[in-house]
C-alpha cells in the first residue's frame, strides 16, 4: 500500500523530485504514520515475539527461567533419537488433517455456493426473502452452531440419527464425532452448511456484474445454457470467485472452534491451530506451541503465495 | 472505674469487630458435574449467612483437562479474579507454587481426613489444599437385568464381557432397541486415562509410570488390558463413548439403556432421584479383576479445595474453604449427593451409610485406589496423561493394536521425560 502510494507520487525517471512531490510524499508518510504504528503494535510485534519465542523454552509455569534454545524445539538430537516439531509425527498428522479438510470443505463449498448463487440470481418471486434466508448459517456464531451440531450428531440423543434410523437409512445409530473415519466428515458437513452461504454471496455479487447483453446475444444465437454457462458464465466470474476460493482457503487452514467443540483435542481430526492450542494451553508450553504457530504461519504464508501466483498466471493467459 | 474499663473494652472490641466483619466479596469455583454446583450453592450459601460475606461462584468447564488449563493460565498470569479453586487430586503438584499453605487455618483439622490424601495435598512442605470429596472409579449394575436373566454381579472383566453381551441381546429381541452392554468414559481427556489406568491396573500391569518415575507401561498385561477394552467397542458399548465424559455416560445408563456403568460415587445419588427411570433397580461394587489372577481396583479420584496466593482476602477465603471441608458438611455432602467423604469416622455414619450404603461396604476401594502418575511426573503430568489417553483412544477406536499402542506410548513417554520428569 504504502510502496504504491509512493511510486505513483514520485514521477518515475526523474532523480530529482521538485519541492511540491517532496511536500507530497511527506504528507503521505504522514497521513499512513498512524496505521503503520497500529499495524506494528498489533500484527507486527505479536508476530514477531512468538516467532522469537520458538527459539527459546518458555513454559507458562514459570516464565522467568525462559532461556533461548536455537532450533531445538524444531529439530533436536538426544541419545541418537531425533526431537522436535519437524519429527513429531502428531504435528505433520496435524497438517495433513488441515490440508485435507481445506481441499474438501472449500471444493464442495464452492460447488455448492455457485449452484446457490445461481439459483439466487435468477428472478422468482420472495427472492430477496430466501437470499437473507441462506445466510443464517453463516450469521450464527461458531461456537453455537458446533454445539448445536454436536448435539444434533449426538449417537444417542441426537436428531440426525433418530431421523436416519427412522427412514430405516440406518439400522444402529452412527457415532458422528466419535468414529475416526467418520469424525473428519462430520467436520466438513458442518463446515461445508457453515460457509456455503459466505461462497454464495461472494459469487453472487461477481454474477450480478456480469453484462446482460452477452446473455441477450446467447440468447439470439440459441446455444444451449449448460454451454452458456461454462463458455461465457464461469470465465467472467473467474476472478471473484477465485478472491472467495483464496479468502475461504485462508480460513480454512486455520481452523480451529469447529473442530475443538465438536471433537475436542481428538487426533483423527486435530488441526494445526488444535495442535498449537494443545502445545501453548494444556502443555503450557509457550516455546514449543509459538514454534508450531511459527510454521503454521509460514504454511499458510507460502500455500497462498502460491495459490495467487498460479491465479494471477491463469488469469493473465486468459487476458 | 472498673465501670469505665469495662465500657471502654466493649467500645473498642466493637469497633475492632466491627472493622474484622466488614463483608468482604470473594470468589471460588465449584464443579459443575451432576448435582455439584447446586449443592455447593447451598453451603456456600450457609457459610455467607453465618458471616455475612458474600460469594461468587464460577462455573468452570466440565471436562477436567480444560479446567486445569484455564487455572495454570489464571494463576500463571498471578491474576486475584478467583480465590478459591476446586482442584482435582493431581493437580497440587502442578498448581502447588502459587497456592497458600493452609496449615495456619486448619487447627489441625487435617489430621481427620485420609492421610495418604493430606499427603498428596502436601507440596513442598505446605499443605496447599484441604481434601473435600474423595473418589474411585465404580461398576454401577442394574439389578433388576441381572436378576431378570439369572446372572450374578460379574467378578472378572471376562464374566462382566459375557453378562453385558447376553443381557443385551435379550433386552434388544424383547423390543428395547437401545439397549447397550457397558459404558464408560473412553473421549480424549483425563477421563480416559482414569478408566484406561484401572484396566491396565487390574490386569497387573502397573500405573504405567511407577514412583520412582520409571516407564513400566510397555509389558504383556497392560497390552491384555486394552485389547479386553477394546472388544467392548462397538459390541457391548455403543461406538459413541469415543466421545462420552461422565454425563454422557450416565445419560445413557440413567435413561435405562445400559446394563452396566462405570462411573464416579457421585452418579449413585442422581440414579436414586425422584425423576430416574432406574431409581432402586441400582447396583454398586468395586470394578472387575482383570481374568482370574488379577486384582478389583479403582482409579483415585477426588477434589481439592485450595486458595489462590494472588487472593485479595486469604484469611476469608481460607475460613471458606475450612467451612466446606468440614466434617460436617462433607457429611452433609455424602447424604445428598453421594459424595465421598475424606474424613474416615464418616464412613461408620449411619447416616451416611444409610443415604449411600456402598459408602461403608467398598472403604477398602476408595483407600486402596490406584493413583495416577502424577507425583512421579510432576509438571509434564498433564503431557503424560494426553499421551495415555490418546494411545489409549487408538486402541479403542481400532485405528491400532494395542501391542503397537503401548510400544508408541512407551517411546512418547520417552521423548516426555527426556533427561527427567
Amino acid at each position: 500500500m504504502t510502496f504504491a502510494v509512493l511510486q505513483r507520487s514520485g514521477s518515475p525517471g526523474k532523480t530529482h523530485h521538485s519541492d511540491l512531490t517532496m511536500e507530497k510524499i511527506r504528507s503521505a508518510w504522514l497521513f499512513l504514520l498512524p496505521m503503520i504504528i497500529t499495524l506494528a503494535a498489533v500484527a507486527g510485534w505479536p508476530l514477531i515475539r512468538t516467532i522469537w519465542l520458538g527459539f527459546t523454552n518458555a513454559n507458562l509455569t514459570d516464565l522467568t527461567v525462559t532461556e533461548f534454545i536455537g532450533f531445538e524445539n524444531y529439530l533436536s538430537f538426544y541419545e541418537g533419537e531425533a526431537y522436535g516439531l519437524l519429527v513429531d509425527p502428531d504435528w505433520w498428522n496435524a497438517v495433513w488433517n488441515t490440508v485435507w479438510f481445506t481441499l474438501v470443505s472449500v471444493s464442495l463449498e464452492t460447488v455448492f455456493g455457485m449452484g446457490v448463487a445461481l439459483i439466487l440470481h435468477a428472478n422468482f418471486k420472495g427472492r430477496g426473502i430466501v437470499r437473507t434466508a441462506v445466510l443464517i448459517p453463516w450469521a450464527i456464531p461458531t461456537i453455537v452452531s458446533a454445539q448445536m451440531w454436536g448435539w444434533m450428531l449426538h449417537d444417542q440423543f441426537g436428531v440426525v440419527n433418530e431421523i436416519l434410523l427412522t427412514l430405516g437409512i440406518i439400522n444402529n445409530p452412527i457415532a458422528w464425532t466419535a468414529d475416526p473415519d467418520i469424525a473428519m466428515w462430520a467436520v466438513i458437513m458442518v463446515d461445508v452448511w457453515k460457509t456455503t452461504p459466505f461462497m454464495a454471496l461472494l459469487i453472487l455479487a461477481g454474477l450480478q456484474m456480469l453484462p446482460e447483453d452477452i446473455y441477450e446475444a446467447a440468447h439470439v444465437d440459441g446455444i444451449h445454457p449448460v454451454k452458456v454457462f461454462f463458455n461465457v458464465t464461469l470465465p467472467l466470474i473467474k476472478p471473484a470467485l477465485l478472491v472467495a476460493v483464496i479468502f475461504r482457503a485462508l480460513d480454512a487452514l486455520r481452523i480451529f472452534d469447529l473442530i475443538y467443540v465438536l471433537t475436542s483435542s481428538s487426533t483423527s481430526t486435530m488441526s494445526m491451530s488444535v495442535y498449537a492450542r494443545q502445545q501453548l494451553v494444556d502443555f503450557q508450553e509457550m516455546g514449543y506451541g509459538s514454534a508450531a504457530t511459527t510454521l503454521l504461519f509460514l504454511i499458510i504464508a507460502a500455500l497462498t503465495v502460491i495459490t495467487i501466483t498460479a491465479g494471477k498466471l491463469k488469469l493473465g493467459e486468459e487476458a | 472505674m472498673v465501670l469505665r474499663k469495662t465500657l471502654l473494652c466493649t467500645a473498642m472490641a466493637a469497633l475492632g469487630f466491627s472493622a474484622f466483619v466488614s463483608a468482604a466479596e470473594i470468589t471460588i469455583t465449584c464443579g459443575n458435574v451432576g448435582k455439584e454446583q447446586q449443592i455447593c450453592k447451598e453451603s456456600v450459601a450457609e457459610w455467607e449467612k453465618k458471616t455475612g460475606h458474600s460469594v461468587n461462584i464460577v462455573t468452570p468447564p466440565t471436562s477436567a483437562t480444560e479446567q486445569l488449563a484455564l487455572y495454570q493460565q489464571i494463576l500463571g498470569s498471578g491474576s486475584s479474579d478467583i480465590d478459591a479453586f476446586q482442584i482435582d487430586v493431581i493437580w497440587p503438584g502442578i498448581l502447588g507454587n502459587h497456592l497458600i499453605d493452609l496449615k495456619p487455618f486448619t487447627n489441625g483439622a487435617e489430621k481427620e481426613h485420609f492421610q495418604a490424601i493430606v499427603e498428596n495435598n502436601t507440596f513442598k512442605g505446605k499443605l496447599v489444599a484441604m481434601p473435600w470429596f474423595t473418589d474411585a472409579g465404580l461398576l454401577f449394575y442394574r439389578k433388576d437385568l441381572l436378576d431378570k436373566y439369572g446372572y450374578e454381579v460379574p467378578e472378572t472383566w471376562e464374566e462382566l464381557s459375557e453378562i453385558a453381551n447376553k443381557v443385551q441381546d435379550a433386552e434388544r429381541s424383547a423390543g428395547n432397541k437401545k439397549m447397550w452392554g457397558f459404558v464408560f468414559q473412553a473421549k480424549a481427556y483425563e477421563g480416559l486415562t482414569c478408566d484406561a489406568l484401572e484396566w491396565i491396573d487390574s490386569y497387573g500391569g502397573g500405573d504405567v509410570v511407577n514412583a520412582n518415575g520409571d516407564i513400566t507401561v510397555n509389558n504383556d498385561n497392560t497390552v491384555k488390558a486394552l485389547e479386553m477394552a477394546a472388544s467392548w467397542v462397538g459390541n457391548i458399548t455403543p461406538q459413541g463413548v469415543l466421545n462420552y465424559m461422565e454425563e454422557d455416560a450416565r445419560g445413557v445408563f440413567q435413561s435405562g439403556n445400559a446394563v452396566f456403568m462405570r462411573n464416579w460415587p457421585y452418579a449413585w445419588s442422581l440414579s436414586q432421584n425422584d425423576d430416574s427411570p432406574i431409581r432402586g433397580k441400582v447396583g454398586v461394587v468395586a470394578l472387575p479383576k482383570g481374568g482370574e489372577g488379577g486384582k478389583q481396583t479403582g482409579t483415585l479420584g477426588g477434589w481439592q479445595m485450595a486458595v489462590s496466593k494472588y487472593s485479595e482476602n486469604p484469611e476469608v477465603t481460607a475460613d471458606l474453604v475450612m467451612w466446606l471441608t468440614s466434617k460436617e458438611e462433607q457429611k452433609r455432602r455424602a447424604i445428598v449427593g453421594s459424595y465421598n467423604p475424606t474424613i474416615a469416622d464418616l464412613y461408620d455414619d449411619p447416616d451416611v451409610n444409610k443415604a449411600s450404603p456402598f459408602m461403608g461396604q467398598l472403604k477398602a476401594t476408595f483407600t486402596n485406589a490406584v493413583a495416577r502418575p502424577s507425583r512421579a511426573t510432576g509438571a509434564n503430568y498433564n503431557k503424560v496423561s494426553t499421551a495415555i489417553f490418546n494411545a489409549t483412544y487408538e486402541v479403542l477406536s481400532g485405528e491400532q493394536t494395542a501391542e503397537a499402542s503401548v510400544a508408541q506410548l512407551e517411546k512418547d513417554l520417552k521423548r516426555i521425560k527426556r533427561r527427567s520428569w
